[in-house]
């Protein structure tokens, strides 16, 4: 084995954090184009142009959260089990939104009857701004921890509801995330058309990437004087074979900190979302469009980093039984499983990276009123 | 305490959802080879009818894909939402071939659908039809991987058991790939497919002959799904007789319960071609027997027996002795982990750890287990005899039925007359769904004849389940049924829509049917 076990499990921690960046700049562009679709496409050949800026690519994007999911199936298996069957009705919001994306791309322009193809535009609307609202209610809950616990066989219970997921700062964060996704797919449709579509793509982009970097700021207050954060209490075994329920952890207020205090050059990882949300506003203002695109996601970097550098290393607290918290340590697979995965990753990643620019750059330019006419058959 | 009623509405969502969306997957990879094809001989010929025949294919072909990634979605949601204890206690052997599926696979197929609808004009023929290619190639390999993590499920290599981590662990990754299981079925289940495919063009072929509209775009169409779907029912009939003889070794109580095979014969055993069995006595209260034929499927050999549902029922139940020390020696060791004692006596019993956890479904606690319960616990390693038997039986008899239909097409396509002759497109019409039912068939034959087992010997399904309340799953499967009614209805109106409409759907102006709209 190339790596020892601890580095293995840190490294599948910085693995799963870039496939769910990976998901939120490549399927996130197309979900902030989704979303906004209803309100930049005033009539039926505008919309068409919209959805066909995405037509050739949701399907790839999309597989970033598949491969994300399996990802966490295969390297945190226990995480995927507790927080898919705690989160039940989130999780089947999100599945039963993404529904709407498939059929929606597909579906909508193959019939020509205006109540049909508005009613799909909606659809395309719910599957664009339904998961990351819940993805950032999610992340905002595992932030304050969640109440679960395991029986000594490691069966997972989850005693909270699902209206106790929406509680304000979980809310907050699910506006932070929301914005972060409509500012980054504004800017990417800003990008890819012209003339009335582009200026209300940018006025979009102007608004979202404020919110964003407010809603982003007043969530690092909160949680600098909030009531939340955990830590571990006693020694750790970063080599141990896994098992939460082998530790002590206990609430600590303002926890979330206490990784800048040891590491200040995390603090660069915050900084990296407002230099990234700042220099994308300014260049999308000045219609560089493609540099806002960079800036955007080196943001969205930022934002789920700044999430995932507070907590480590906890990834799912537990908020009734913090000792039963699961961590990088020991929520993981065996040795051998993340090695596998690791080269699966390394290999695979990089070929996904080149024919998905090059599936991009065939498809490159503005689409136009022009074109949908032109592939009036063909496109969606 | 996990009820009954939690563990059957787990199940019935889970088959309902997989079932559901095998009845797009199958198509799906039988027609990409189909559009492979097509557009070969248009970069081959230059002739723009093949150019058309891939678009349109492809077209009805988009539409099915839609819902097949739709609903592909629901099942890696699900290991996770319904069956969270499965996912820990296997997802370092199970995670990792659904991992690499996405990134070896899907990513493959799903971005290059993407060039193959969108980039005829900004590719080159012949960097289009390499477009076509990986995403044929993308769509297999996914199956591929699915079929090794669901090979792994039925036969269960290259792992074991650590009672530190109280789950099954990795031990050889190339064993679980290359597991004979995975593979067999692999091969089975990709050819039927392929059939699939080949009888959706050759049915909707077969209409437009029958009509006589579109003649040549259909001419041509049948006898690429004719030579096509012969090749590929005798692959799904000759693959299907390997799985077979792969089960006679991982799984021999699947194969005596599909055949009814209640004594063990002496080698080798007859096959009963109809029989009526009785759960409740464990005996066939009628059959009809051709002689050795079972005996040279499931071993190959004609001095290798197979035993009988009766024998696997009592050696199980001295598994199921076995398996109720490994949970107690289990419990132990997990209060006193460094006991080399323990662990050594755990060891030698682990291998039956899952035929003890079978009695978890009974008693709360090992020191309740009686007789009786162990009676229970082995009779229940037995699945239902007659639900097997027959959708076995179902789908054996329409893959024959299918052979004759390809072997008749294709001979009539090489002499060239199939046009003249009605019974055949009218058979070949009529016999649209059959491949769908034989793939479901198949999917429950392999499925339920796996019960009790989530993975066979290793864990119990009532084990595996989430611990929601019955009312989250009534609530979702409410979801799951309104939204697959809904889109199934939105899918098969434009399947027949754009079926009917035929090529001239592609508005060139070579077909009957051109449509043309005002644009706005």
């Amino acid at each position: 084995m190339i790596f020892d076990y601890p580095t293995f499990k840190i490294i599948w921690w910085l693995l799963v954090g870039v496939l769910l960046v990976g998901f939120a700049i490549m399927d996130g562009h197309d979900m902030g184009v989704g979303t906004l679709l209803p309100f930049v496409g005033r009539n039926d050949e505008e919309r068409r142009v919209v959805i066909n800026t995405v037509g050739p690519h949701w399907d790839g994007n999309q597989v970033w959260f598949i491969t994300g999911g399996g990802a966490i199936f295969a390297a945190w298996p226990i995480v995927y089990a507790t927080a898919f069957s705690g989160f039940y009705w989130a999780m089947l919001a999100v599945l039963w939104a993404l529904f709407f994306r498939p059929v929606g791309f597909d579906y909508r322009s193959k019939i020509h009857n205006a109540t049909w193809r508005s009613t799909w535009d909606w659809g395309l609307f719910i599957g664009g701004a339904v998961p990351p609202l819940i993805f950032g209610v999610a992340f905002g809950n595992l932030l304050q921890g969640v109440p679960f616990h395991f029986d000594d066989t490691l069966v997972p219970y989850y005693t909270g509801s699902f209206w106790g997921l929406l509680n304000p700062f979980a809310l907050l964060a699910g506006v932070v995330s929301t914005a972060m996704i409509t500012f980054h797919g504004a800017i990417y449709l800003a990008h890819r058309t012209e003339g009335d579509i582009q200026r209300r793509a940018t006025t979009a982009a102007l608004i979202f990437g404020v919110l964003m970097l407010v809603g982003f700021t007043a969530a690092g207050l909160w949680i600098a004087n909030g009531s939340f954060g955990y830590a571990i209490t006693s020694v750790l075994d970063t080599a141990a074979l896994p098992n939460p329920l082998a530790k002590t952890v206990e609430l600590q207020p303002g926890a979330w900190l206490a990784n800048y205090d040891k590491a200040p050059l995390t603090m660069l990882v915050p900084a990296l979302a407002y230099a990234g949300g700042l220099a994308a506003l300014l260049l999308v203002w000045k219609g560089r469009t493609l540099a806002a695109f960079v800036a955007s996601s080196f943001a969205i970097i930022g934002v789920i980093g700044t999430a995932g550098v507070s907590m480590f290393p906890f990834v799912m607290p537990s908020s009734t039984v913090p000792g039963a918290s699961l961590t990088v340590w020991d929520a993981v697979s065996s040795h051998r499983t993340l090695g596998i995965m690791f080269w699966a990753t390394v290999i695979f990643m990089p070929i996904i990276v080149a024919y998905t620019s090059w599936a991009y750059s065939v498809m490159a330019g503005k689409v136009t009123a022009a074109y949908i006419r032109e592939n009036e058959h063909s496109a969606y | 305490m996990v009820s009954e009623q939690l563990v059957d509405l787990s199940r019935l969502q889970f088959a309902a959802t997989a079932m559901y969306h095998f009845l797009f997957v199958p198509l799906t990879i039988g027609m990409v080879w189909m559009l492979v094809i097509m557009e070969s001989v248009y970069v081959m010929t230059g002739k723009t009818i093949y150019k058309d025949m891939t678009r349109f294919w492809g077209k009805l072909f988009g539409i099915n894909f839609a819902l097949g990634v739709t609903t592909g979605i629901t099942l890696e949601f699900q290991f996770g939402t319904n069956w969270a204890y499965y996912s820990h206690y296997v997802g370092d052997i199970f995670g990792a071939p659904l991992a690499i599926e996405g990134l070896m696979a899907f990513f493959l197929e799903s971005t290059f659908i993407g060039l193959f609808f969108f980039g005829w004009d900004r590719l080159s023929r012949q960097q289009h039809l390499l477009v076509t290619i990986l995403m044929a190639v993308g769509t297999n390999l996914s199956a591929l991987w699915i079929l090794i993590a669901n090979g792994w499920m039925q036969n269960p290599v290259g792992s074991e058991f650590s009672y530190e981590t109280m789950r099954m662990e990795l031990t050889d990754f190339w064993a679980v790939v290359f597991n004979p299981v995975a593979q067999g079925k692999f091969v089975h289940t990709v050819s039927a497919g392929y059939v699939t495919g080949a009888m959706f063009v050759l049915s909707i072929s077969a209409w437009y002959l029958l009509r006589g509209r579109d003649v040549e775009f259909a001419k041509r169409s049948f006898r690429i799904a004719a030579a096509f779907g012969f090749a590929s029912i005798c692959s799904v009939i000759v693959l299907g007789d390997e799985s077979g003889y792969a089960l006679g070794e991982a799984q021999q109580t699947k194969l005596a319960a599909m055949e009814a095979m209640w004594e063990t014969e002496p080698a080798p055993a007859s096959f009963n071609v109809i029989a009526v069995p009785n759960e409740a006595e464990m005996k066939n209260d009628f059959a009809i027997h051709i002689p050795w034929v079972m005996g040279l499927i499931g071993t190959r050999s004609l001095d290798k027996e197979l035993p009988g549902l009766n024998q696997i029922y009592a050696l199980n139940r001295e598994r199921v002795k076995v398996g109720v020390e490994a949970v107690k020696l289990l419990e132990a060791l997990r209060k006193s982990p460094q006991d080399a004692a323990l662990r050594e006596a755990f060891d030698r019993v682990k291998d039956d750890l899952g035929f003890g956890l079978l009695l978890k479904k009974y008693a709360a606690s090992m020191d309740d287990v009686t007789p009786e319960l162990i009676d229970r616990a082995a009779r229940d390693t037995l699945p239902k005899v007659t639900p097997l038997f027959w959708t076995f039986r179902i789908m054996v008899a329409l893959g024959f039925a299918m052979l004759a239909l390809f072997g008749l097409a294709l001979w009539y396509s090489i002499k060239g007359d199939f046009a003249q002759r009605p019974w055949l497109l009218r058979w070949a019409l009529w016999f649209l769904p059959m491949p769908w039912i034989s793939c479901e068939m198949g999917w429950f034959v392999a499925e339920y004849g796996r019960q009790p087992w989530t993975i066979y010997g290793v864990l119990p399904t009532h084990l595996s389940v989430s611990t929601l309340t019955v009312n989250s799953l009534y609530g979702s499967l409410a979801g799951f049924v309104g939204f697959y009614t809904l889109l199934l209805i939105v899918e098969m109106y434009l399947m027949v829509k754009f079926a009917r409409q035929g090529p001239g759907s592609l508005g060139t102006g070579r077909y009957l049917n051109e449509t043309h709209h005002a644009h706005a």
